[in-house]
């Protein structure tokens, strides 16, 4: 298994360091002059070259990479031109904020996503099965600020049970946290829930069509037995490494229901770079969710082979 | 964005009827490709059917509950909605086709050639495509639309780009099926150039696939331009574009609630349509797959 781990992590680095090229180069394809959003209103040219010189600013391109990598390896991201926080910071403190949202959003997908999906395979091409995928194909298409502007329009502006936006920490009042982080996680949860909706409903089809599963109904085992004991425990293994892998997902999903709520996350984190031209804070989300999401493959393929019998074998 | 994961298909005249046949007998299919029809002729016909100008104020007329002379309403121009509705049918149906297309333009060629010469040319192509694929879509699509500037035509490029992974992986794994095929071992033995047997043998054998899957991109491209347009960063007001109209909106939820439904049903509608007919096409097109 540690080999495997290895071999899988020596796979993601060549990856992880063409995505930072890349996002790298974004920044330096921009046109302006990144020292002078640095400077703002002072047009004096020594304080330019001051900072050019700070920033390494000067020195040749791959130089300029190799500096940044440096720093980015020793959690350096540089300074936020519109806050003038160090990013590495800003990360640190938002991140939480979207990842409990993704994990709440995961928790109503898999609680929803999996009883809908198992119902639709055991009635498979019955009107129930018929509407379930229907409603999956329905949670797929609906746009989560969409979804987002009709749940604060019904619980928030007419029924008034919980608040239209913002944002207060779990460990200065949880219950007041779990208030303003229901709506945004079922937002981002109801496409989540369609994906495992879809994904459970294919994987238990085939599961049920496999010969212990006949060998269990011919020894006479209620269906209830057959399902649950035998067909879902090998149906969800599939499910369980794909939701891993839609975690990672879940952020672009974040960026705009964090929008929407007003929730100071890594997803509107992004969006407030983008609008004050702090591209470097952009540059820093950008490769942040890159890592997260090969860093979710690399679970979903572990997980993958923790919970597949044949191949742990 | 889900992979569209289909054999390649003989390619002869007959088949292809049958697969037509196929594909209208899957209710999915026709039922989507009918939303879609829907909407296309709602955006050609949108002079026609606008009962006024979507960019028309009118200022005797701000935010106006729906009603007999204003079907969906007004928004906080006083401009009708059911008119910006029909005429943001083109933004959406615009973009979910062009960023359609720049995926494949560039996607597709780039995967035929990692599949069918391999070696480092498809090492070094995989690698940026696993590169491209580790950043989340949306993200990137709106880093590169930030970068480009805020437009419809700029929105358009960013969701292309963004797409363009997901066609290059389908059309490598594909050509490197197909290219094992008998027929093009034959075609290589006569001494046909490989660009000759790159279009003319092996590309109309990969095709089905990613038709398939260009039409799950759509709705996935539509869904995203409405969400760069949702924050600013696609087609500008005052031109009618469903996600710019739900980004005003929000800022009226108590006064005009009106004004948040109609495009995101809209929205929901075509997407809908897309994705139902990419469902549809990939049942008829994949036997393997069908009822799963």
């Amino acid at each position: 298994m540690l080999k495997f781990i290895l071999r899988r992590l020596l796979v993601a680095i060549p990856t992880l360091l063409l995505v930072s090229v890349m996002v790298f180069s974004l920044l330096k394809l921009l046109p302006g002059d990144p020292v002078l959003a640095l400077a703002g209103e002072e047009r004096d040219p020594q304080v330019i070259e001051y900072l050019r010189s700070k920033y390494s600013l000067d020195e040749p391109l791959p130089v300029q990479y190799f500096n940044w990598l440096g720093g980015i390896l020793q959690g350096d991201f540089g300074l936020s031109i519109r806050t003038r926080l160090p990013i590495g910071e800003m990360i640190l403190e938002k991140l939480p904020v979207t990842l409990q949202l993704s994990f709440q959003a995961m928790i109503i997908a898999l609680i929803i996503g999996i009883p809908a999906g198992v119902l639709a395979a055991i009635k498979r091409g019955t009107p129930l099965d018929y509407l379930v995928s229907m409603i999956g194909l329905g949670g797929l298409s609906i746009p989560s600020f969409w979804l987002g502007i009709m749940l604060i329009l019904l619980f928030a502006v007419s029924l008034g049970w919980l608040p239209s936006g913002g944002y207060v920490g779990f460990f200065d009042s949880p219950i007041d946290n779990l208030r303003y982080t229901l709506l945004p996680s079922l937002v981002l949860g109801t496409a989540a829930a369609a994906i495992v909706m879809r994904h459970t409903r294919s994987s238990m089809i085939a599961t049920l069509k496999q010969d212990y599963v006949r060998t269990a109904r011919a020894k006479g085992l209620r269906e209830y037995l057959v399902v649950t004991r035998h067909a879902l425990r090998n149906g969800l293994i599939p499910v369980v490494t794909t939701s891993t892998l839609h975690l990672g997902e879940l952020l672009s999903g974040a960026v705009l229901t964090e929008q929407v709520f007003g929730i100071p996350g890594f997803g509107k984190m992004i969006v407030d770079g983008v609008f004050s031209r702090d591209y470097a804070v952009v540059q820093a989300v950008v490769l942040c969710a890159a890592v997260m999401f090969l860093l979710m493959s690399l679970i979903a393929d572990i997980a993958y082979v923790i919970l597949s019998p044949r191949l742990r074998a | 964005m889900s992979e569209a994961v289909l054999p390649a298909p003989p390619q002869d005249g007959g088949k292809r009827k049958s697969a037509l046949a196929q594909c209208l007998a899957q209710p999915s299919a026709v039922i989507g490709g009918a939303i879609v029809i829907f909407f296309v002729l709602v955006a050609i016909f949108a002079p026609l059917l606008a009962p006024y100008d979507p960019s028309a104020s009118d200022w005797l007329a701000i935010r106006q509950a729906p009603s007999a002379l204003h079907w969906f309403g007004t928004d906080d121009l006083g401009r009708d909605i059911l008119s910006r509705v029909i005429y943001g049918a083109r933004a959406s149906l615009m973009a979910g086709v062009i960023s359609v297309a720049i995926a494949m333009a560039l996607g597709i060629p780039l995967g035929l050639i990692a599949g069918y010469f391999g070696g480092v040319l498809d090492m070094v192509i995989s690698r940026c495509t696993d590169a491209l694929l580790a950043c989340p879509f949306l993200v990137l699509a709106i880093a590169l639309a930030a970068f480009l500037g805020a437009s419809l035509q700029n929105a358009m490029i960013a969701i292309g780009v963004s797409a363009m992974p997901i066609f290059i992986r389908l059309t490598r794994g594909q050509v490197l099926v197909v290219k094992g095929e008998d027929y093009v071992t034959a075609v290589r033995a006569l001494g046909v150039r490989d660009r000759s047997i790159i279009v003319s043998h092996i590309l109309p054998n990969v095709l089905a696939p990613i038709v398939v899957q260009g039409t799950i991109t759509m709705a996935v491209a539509v869904l995203a331009e409405a969400s760069l347009a949702f924050l600013g960063l696609g087609q500008r007001p005052p031109a009618p574009s469903w996600g710019s109209m739900l980004d005003v909106a929000r800022q009226f939820l108590t006064e005009a609630p009106w004004m948040a439904v109609w495009p995101g049903m809209a929205i929901v509608a075509i997407v809908l349509g897309f994705n139902l007919l990419g469902d549809g096409l990939n049942d008829a097109l994949n036997p393997h797959r069908e009822g799963e």
